[in-house]
């Protein structure tokens, strides 16, 4: 408690090695320091995403529509997808708490290629930096929309040529830790850890690494051939030139739609760990939750053209994937019926990471839910490209992925800083961010259905209340986003001193100090049971 | 480097091996060229079948997967079961539109 502006017992935290500081982060291949790499840079872009997002928020309300034209407004919902997907979802969980657990949760001391790991953070600084140019080079920032599709993205004037290069780029760290992440599980299990006594983040991981690297390469090859096809006219996509733009779509959604599972599974493996921890009692069906992640990852690889019911896809393609997305609701809501009855009869104590946790699984179910509703083709033609569809995705990807990394991070903050945050203020930040959240997502669902169509700049007189409404919720998100924020950077830095077990949790990351040493563990542990044994394993310490 | 590893030390190939598959495939390149003057189905045909045979000799014998342990193996097989899922699912587009 008393030690808190010295270096003394901040493990991983302090510097070893002959360099100091700044370059001492930047050049470890501590996977510790490298998930904290991602976490600051993560955070860093997604304000500026969110920031796009409240600017063209204010853009639909009367007063502020001149603020910028109809082709600034293209642009900011293009940056504002690349950087959310591509900068903050994609790489989400896995990178951040992946990086940083992975290794800790199987009794690893690190990654299998540490080195390979930091190189992952540089390539995705290196498409960040490589996005962020294509906003102010070559025709200015990309006006396609962050799904870039053809022909309109061939024939744009705009830079989209290095907006996709970018994304390439980023795939590439993206592929890299799925191969990481794969290796690791295979190959550095700590004596006694089998399959099954993994804890059900690193499955959640697993099944993720393996979309990244079966799915990503996709992406990357129909992005070069956009670069090609804008730079030589080779015609693969180009209807004047025997091209097929719906090969595009195709090919774009092949990645695009497992993408989603990139970014939602290692969500739901976190909640699967914050669960049990909060109610006291082992995770009900884990071996349900663990195949669940697995079938999640192959049959939700199967469905990526129910983005495309309307394009002018074959009818019995249209049949053949309606029946496929509606299976891939299964496993989701395995997954949240384990959830629900891990608490039913545990000891439940309610602090902010399952707070949070609750909150996904509320948001998740409506996102979940619209997504089924969508799947059924004669639902999907009407609310197709409508507000109905962004609704729906923020409530899944934010509500989703968003809320499930919060209610990670206050799982996992003290054992990464060493440092706990002020429970109240946190709490405080709830409250915004869950009325902001449902006035803004929520309204643009009621939009969708009355035919408010996405990516307009003008909206009809009709739209206005609403509008009004979803524009005012924005603003509460985004002060619930800032209360957060601050809480936690101001705790990093000078919160009180956290034990190594606040939460009471049994996985092997509470058997260690926090924040742990560089090495991890100062043996390797012998694993022979579990990892929700409340009764053997560890109590508070 | 794991030094137990028991299937890479053992079972190389001599030259006599890469030099047999190399003329196979400079064959099977022949027949290719060849089958593109009969008309353009039997060039896509010849395409779609003799192609995948000559990715696959070189993935077995120059990419060396022949001599490798069944976990190497299994993922190969797994990307490339995956791609080919992937193109049925597309074809029941392209052959119904
Ligand atoms: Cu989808």
């Amino acid at each position: 408690m008393n030690s808190s502006t010295t270096s003394a017992g901040m493990g991983f935290l302090a510097d070893e090695g002959p360099r100091r500081g700044l370059m001492a982060w930047l050049t470890s291949t501590d996977h510790k320091r490298i998930g904290i790499l991602y976490l600051w840079s993560m955070l860093a872009f997604f304000m500026v995403g969110v920031g796009v997002g409240v600017l063209m928020r204010l853009v639909q309300l009367d007063t502020f529509h001149h603020l910028v034209t109809a082709r600034t407004y293209n642009a900011l919902f293009t940056v504002h997808g690349v950087i959310m997907i591509f900068l903050f979802v994609v790489p989400g969980l896995p990178a951040v708490f992946g990086n940083f657990f992975l290794p800790i949760l199987i009794g690893a001391k690190d990654v299998a290629f540490p080195r390979l790991n930091l190189a992952s953070w540089y390539f995705y600084i290196a498409g960040a930096i490589l996005a962020l140019l294509s906003l102010f080079t070559g025709g200015g920032a990309p006006d396609t929309g962050w799904t870039f599709y053809a022909p309109f993205s061939l024939q744009t004037g705009t830079n989209v040529t290095l907006a996709v290069f970018a994304a390439f780029v980023l795939g590439f760290s993206s592929m890299l830790t799925g191969i990481n992440f794969i290796t690791t599980i295979h190959r550095l299990r700590a004596p006694g850890m089998s399959w099954f006594r993994m804890p059900l983040f690193c499955w959640s991981l697993y099944s993720t690494s393996w979309i990244q690297i079966l799915a990503t390469p996709v992406l990357a090859i129909t992005l070069i051939l956009v670069m090609l096809e804008r730079l030589f006219g080779i015609g693969i996509f180009d209807p004047t030139k025997g091209g097929d733009p719906l090969l595009y779509q195709h090919l774009f959604w092949i990645y695009s739609h497992p993408a989603v599972y990139i970014m939602i599974l290692p969500a739901m493996g976190a909640i699967s760990e914050i669960m049990p921890t909060f109610s006291r009692k082992p995770i009900f069906g884990y071996t349900a939750i663990a195949f669940s992640s697995m079938s999640i990852a192959g049959v939700g690889s199967l469905v990526w053209a129910h983005h495309m019911f309307t394009s002018g896809m074959s009818e019995f393609a249209n049949m053949v994937f309606s029946l496929l997305t509606m299976i891939v609701a299964i496993p989701s809501a395995i997954k949240v019926f384990n959830w629900v009855s891990t608490l039913y009869k545990g000891s439940i104590d309610v602090q902010p990471p399952l707070f949070y946790a609750l909150t996904f699984i509320f948001l998740f179910c409506i996102g979940g839910l619209t997504g089924v509703m969508q799947g059924a083709l004669s639902i999907n033609v009407h609310v197709h490209d409508t507000y109905f569809i962004v609704g729906h995705f923020h409530y899944v990807m934010f509500g989703g992925t968003g809320f499930a990394f919060f209610a990670a991070l206050l799982y996992w903050f003290p054992k990464m800083f060493g440092r706990m945050y002020s429970k109240k203020l946190i709490i405080a930040a709830w409250f915004p961010l869950f009325v902001g959240f449902n006035m803004l997502y929520f309204g643009m669902l009621v939009l969708g259905m009355q035919g408010m169509p996405r990516r307009y700049y003008e909206h009809l007189p009709m739209f206005h209340a609403g509008h009004q409404v979803v524009t005012v919720g924005s603003w509460l998100l985004a002060l619930g986003l800032v209360i957060y924020l601050v809480a936690l950077i101001w705790a990093a830095r000078k919160g009180p001193r956290a034990e190594g077990n606040p939460w009471g949790g049994v996985t092997l990351e509470w058997t260690l100090p926090s924040p742990p040493i560089t090495e991890n563990f100062e043996e390797i542990p012998v694993i022979d049971h579990g990892p929700y044994e409340f009764r053997k394993g560890g109590q508070h310490g | 480097m794991d030094t137990s590893h028991p299937s890479t030390e053992h079972g190389h190939p001599g030259y006599g091996t890469f030099i047999a598959v190399w003329i196979c495939l400079v064959v099977f390149t022949l027949v290719l060229v060849g089958l593109s003057h009969l008309g353009q189905g039997a060039a896509v045909w010849g395409l779609l079948t003799l192609t995948p045979l000559k990715a696959a000799l070189v993935f077995y014998f120059f990419m060396h997967l022949r001599y490798e342990g069944p976990l190497l193996k299994g993922v190969v097989f797994v990307a490339l079961g995956t791609l080919l899922i992937f193109f049925a699912l597309m074809f029941s587009d392209v052959a119904f539109r």
